[in-house]
C-alpha cells in the first residue's frame, strides 16, 4: 500500500493494481535505455537497427498498458523523487496524454522498422538509431510531464536529438534545413523560457496543475493573457501555426525518410499537445479572448497551408505544406472550445500522426523505385507498383476527408462543432480547407501514379538496384499496417471516438487533472 | 610543439588533479562540489595531458573510449534511479544506507546519480577535445 503516499487516488476495488510508479516513467525510460543500449553496440549496425526495433515494441506494450491502467483508473500522477505535489516534478496521465503515448510508439516502430532498410551505414555509424529514441524520449516525456519547465527540457531534449537527426549525413540541403529550423526553434525556446519565468513570477508555481488554480484568482486578467500569447508563441512556432510556420517546408523535405517521417508525424504535433495542454488547463480565464485568437490563427493557418502545397512540385514539399494546414484544424477544436470540439482536435491529432506518418514512409519507397522527389519526373506507378498506389490512396484520401476514412470523421466532428458553436465561418473555411487537400492529394496521385511514365526521358535514376526480401518487407510491413489502421479507424469509428470524447471531456474540466495531481499535498 | 617542463608538471599533476576531481565529487550532495565539476575537473586534467604528450598518449592513459564512458554514466545514473522503483517508490527517491560512513558522510543513490554524471561529463568533454585536435 505504499502508493497511498505518492499522492494517487485509491481505488479499493482494484487489488492487483498496477505499479504506477514504474507504468508512468516506463514510456521515458526505455526509449532512453534503448538508446543507451544502441550506443554501446555502435560498431554492429544488424545488431543496432534489432535493439532499436525491440525498444519500440517494449514502448509500444508499455504505453499500452498505461492507456489501459488510465481508462480503468482514472487521472494518474506520480511525482519524481517523491517530492510533494507542487514542487516536485510531477508526471501525470490522463486519456489524451496517454493516448498519444501509444500513437508515439506505434509511429515510433513503424519508423524504427522502415529505418532498417532506409538509413545508410554512415548515418547509423554516426548514432541514428541513440538520437531516434532519445527523439522518442522527449516526446513522450513532453506528454507525460505535469511541470512547465520540466516541458521545456523535453522541448530541448527533442530539439537537440532532431537537430541531429536533421543535419546527421551532411548533405549540403539537409544542412540549410536544419540551420532554418534550429534558428527558428530556438527563437521558441527563448519564448517559452521567458513565459515560464514570468508565470513563476507570477503565481510562484511551475506545476501546471497548481499554475491552474493560482492563475484563476489573479486580480490582473491581462497578466494572464499576456501569459497566454507568450505560450501561444512559443507552442505557436513548434506546432507551425500561421504566420509561424514557414520553418517547417523549408527543412521537413531534406533528411531521409525515415526523419522526416517521424518529425511529420509526431513534432509538430507535440507543439499542438501543449497548446491544448496550456488553453485547456492554464488560460481558460478569458476564454473570449485567448480562444478567439487561437480560431482566427486556426482558419488562417489551413488556408496559407493548402495555397503553400499548391504551387509545390516536389512530393515531400506538398505533404509538408499540408502538415501546416493540418495544424490549422487541430487548433480550430481548441478554438472553439467545446467538449465536442475538442474531442474532434483529439480525434484529428489521433487520424493525423497515422495518416501523415503513412504518407511521408509512402514517399520514401515512391523514391527508393524512382530516385525522385520530383512529381514531373515520376509517372506510371500505377502499374509498375500497384499495391504501393492503394497504400498511398488510403492515407491521401483520408487526409483530405473522403468518407469512410479516418480524415472524414475527424473533419465532421470538427464541422459538426463548429455549426453547434455558431462558428458558420470557420465551418466555411474548414470545408474549403478540405477540397483544397483533395485537389494537392489527385495532384499527386495523377502526376505520380496515374500519369504515363515518359519513357527514354533521361537516364536510369540512380540507386534502383533489385530489390532484397529483407528490404521489400522493412518498406511495406509499415506502410501497409499503418493504412490498415487508417482503414479500421475509419470503419470502426466507436473506439476512437470513445477516447477521444473521454479526452475531452477530461480536458473541458480540469478539475479531474488538478485534484489527481495535488492529491497529496500537505 | 612539446615542452619538457609542461609534460615533466603533468606528470606530478594529473595524479593531483583526479584526487580532487573524486574529492570534489564525494563532497558534492551537501557542499559545493559534485558529479558536474568532478568531471570536469578529471576532463581537464586529461585534456592537460593531452597537451602535453599529445592526444594520443592521453587515450592510452584514459584506458577506455570517451563514448563508453559517456555510455556507461548514462547507465549508472539510470539504475540509480530505477533502484527506488524496487522499493515501490516514485522514481529518482533517494535511499539511503542507514549510518554514518566515515570520510564522506552517507552512502545513497544520489551519490550513484553522481557518479553517473561524473563518468558522462568526462566521456564527453574528453570526446569534444579528442574530435577538435583531430581537426
Amino acid at each position: 500500500m505504499i502508493w497511498m503516499r505518492c499522492g494517487q487516488p485509491i481505488n479499493g476495488s482494484m487489488p492487483e493494481r498496477p505499479d504506477m510508479n514504474t507504468l508512468l516513467v516506463l514510456p521515458i525510460l526505455i526509449p532512453f535505455s534503448t538508446g543507451l543500449v544502441a550506443l554501446f553496440f555502435w560498431r554492429q549496425p544488424r545488431l543496432q537497427g534489432a535493439i532499436s526495433v525491440g525498444g519500440c515494441v517494449a514502448l509500444l506494450i508499455s504505453s499500452l498498458f498505461l492507456f489501459a491502467s488510465v481508462w480503468q483508473g482514472g487521472i494518474q500522477a506520480v511525482t519524481m523523487g517523491d517530492w510533494p505535489a507542487p514542487f516536485g516534478i510531477a508526471l501525470v496521465a490522463d486519456v489524451f496524454a496517454s493516448m498519444m503515448v501509444v500513437l508515439a510508439g506505434i509511429t515510433g516502430l513503424a519508423v524504427a522498422v522502415y529505418a532498417l532498410a532506409n538509413i545508410d551505414a554512415q548515418r547509423r555509424a554516426f548514432g541514428y538509431h541513440t538520437f531516434f529514441h532519445i527523439l522518442l524520449m522527449g516526446v513522450c516525456g513532453a506528454f507525460l510531464t505535469g511541470d512547465v519547465f520540466n516541458l521545456y527540457v523535453w522541448f530541448e531534449v527533442m530539439l537537440i536529438a532532431s537537430f541531429v537527426l536533421l543535419a546527421l549525413g551532411g548533405v549540403a540541403s539537409q544542412l540549410e534545413g536544419a540551420v532554418k529550423y534550429v534558428t527558428l526553434n530556438l527563437i521558441s525556446s527563448a519564448f517559452f523560457l521567458a513565459a515560464a519565468g514570468i508565470l513563476y513570477g507570477t503565481v510562484g508555481t511551475l506545476n501546471m496543475a497548481d499554475a491552474s488554480l493560482r492563475l484563476q484568482t489573479l486580480q490582473n486578467p491581462w497578466v494572464s493573457n499576456l501569459l497566454a500569447m507568450l505560450f501561444l508563441v512559443a507552442f505557436g512556432i513548434k506546432a507551425a501555426i500561421f504566420p509561424l510556420f514557414f520553418w517547417l517546408p523549408a527543412s521537413y523535405h531534406t533528411p531521409p525518410v525515415a526523419v522526416s517521417a517521424v518529425f511529420a508525424g509526431l513534432l509538430t504535433k507535440v507543439g499542438v499537445y501543449a497548446l491544448v495542454r496550456v488553453f485547456t488547463l492554464m488560460f481558460t480565464s478569458d476564454v473570449g479572448f485567448t480562444h478567439a485568437v487561437i480560431l482566427v490563427l486556426a482558419g488562417t493557418t489551413m488556408i496559407s497551408g493548402v495555397f503553400g502545397a499548391m504551387v509545390q512540385k516536389d512530393f515531400r514539399r506538398i505533404l509538408s505544406f499540408h502538415i501546416v494546414s493540418q495544424i490549422g484544424y487541430m487548433i480550430m477544436g481548441l478554438g472553439m472550445f467545446t467538449p465536442l470540439a475538442l474531442a474532434g482536435s483529439v480525434f484529428y491529432i489521433a487520424h493525423h500522426i497515422l495518416v501523415k506518418t503513412n504518407l511521408f514512409l509512402v514517399s520514401g519507397v515512391v523514391h527508393r523505385l524512382r530516385g525522385t522527389f520530383e512529381l514531373s519526373s515520376l509517372g506510371g506507378l500505377y502499374r509498375s507498383a500497384p499495391l504501393l498506389s492503394v497504400v498511398f490512396l488510403i492515407p491521401a484520401l483520408s487526409l483530405a476527408g473522403i468518407p469512410p476514412l479516418s480524415g472524414f470523421w475527424a473533419k465532421f466532428v470538427l464541422v459538426q462543432a463548429g455549426i453547434n458553436a455558431g462558428g458558420y465561418t470557420i465551418v466555411a473555411v474548414a470545408l474549403v480547407g478540405g477540397i483544397l487537400t483533395l485537389f494537392s492529394m489527385t495532384k499527386i496521385w495523377g502526376e505520380a501514379f496515374w500519369k504515363k511514365e515518359e519513357s527514354g526521358g533521361g537516364p536510369e535514376p540512380p540507386g534502383v538496384e533489385v530489390w532484397t526480401a529483407g528490404e521489400r518487407v522493412a518498406y511495406y510491413v509499415p506502410i501497409i499496417v499503418l493504412a490498415a489502421l487508417t482503414v479500421s479507424i475509419g470503419l470502426t469509428v466507436a473506439p476512437l471516438m470513445d477516447v477521444a470524447l473521454r479526452a475531452a471531456a477530461q480536458l473541458a474540466d480540469p478539475a479531474a487533472y488538478v485534484a489527481a495531481v495535488l492529491a497529496g499535498r500537505p | 610543439m612539446r615542452s619538457v617542463i609542461l609534460s615533466a608538471a603533468t606528470r606530478l599533476l594529473l595524479p593531483l588533479i583526479l584526487l580532487l576531481s573524486l574529492f570534489l565529487l564525494l563532497r558534492g550532495h551537501n557542499e559545493a562540489g559534485g558529479g558536474f565539476v568532478g568531471g570536469l575537473v578529471a576532463a581537464a586534467g586529461f585534456v592537460l595531458h593531452g597537451i602535453a604528450h599529445g592526444i594520443e598518449a592521453s587515450r592510452r592513459v584514459l584506458l577506455v573510449e570517451p563514448r563508453i564512458l559517456l555510455g556507461t554514466g548514462l547507465l549508472v545514473a539510470v539504475v540509480s534511479g530505477l533502484l527506488p522503483l524496487l522499493s515501490r517508490k516514485p522514481f529518482l527517491t533517494g535511499l539511503w544506507i542507514p549510518g554514518d560512513v566515515a570520510v564522506i558522510g552517507g552512502l545513497g543513490t544520489p551519490m550513484l546519480f553522481d557518479v553517473g554524471v561524473y563518468l558522462v561529463v568526462l566521456g564527453v568533454v574528453t570526446m569534444v577535445v579528442d574530435t577538435l585536435a583531430e581537426e
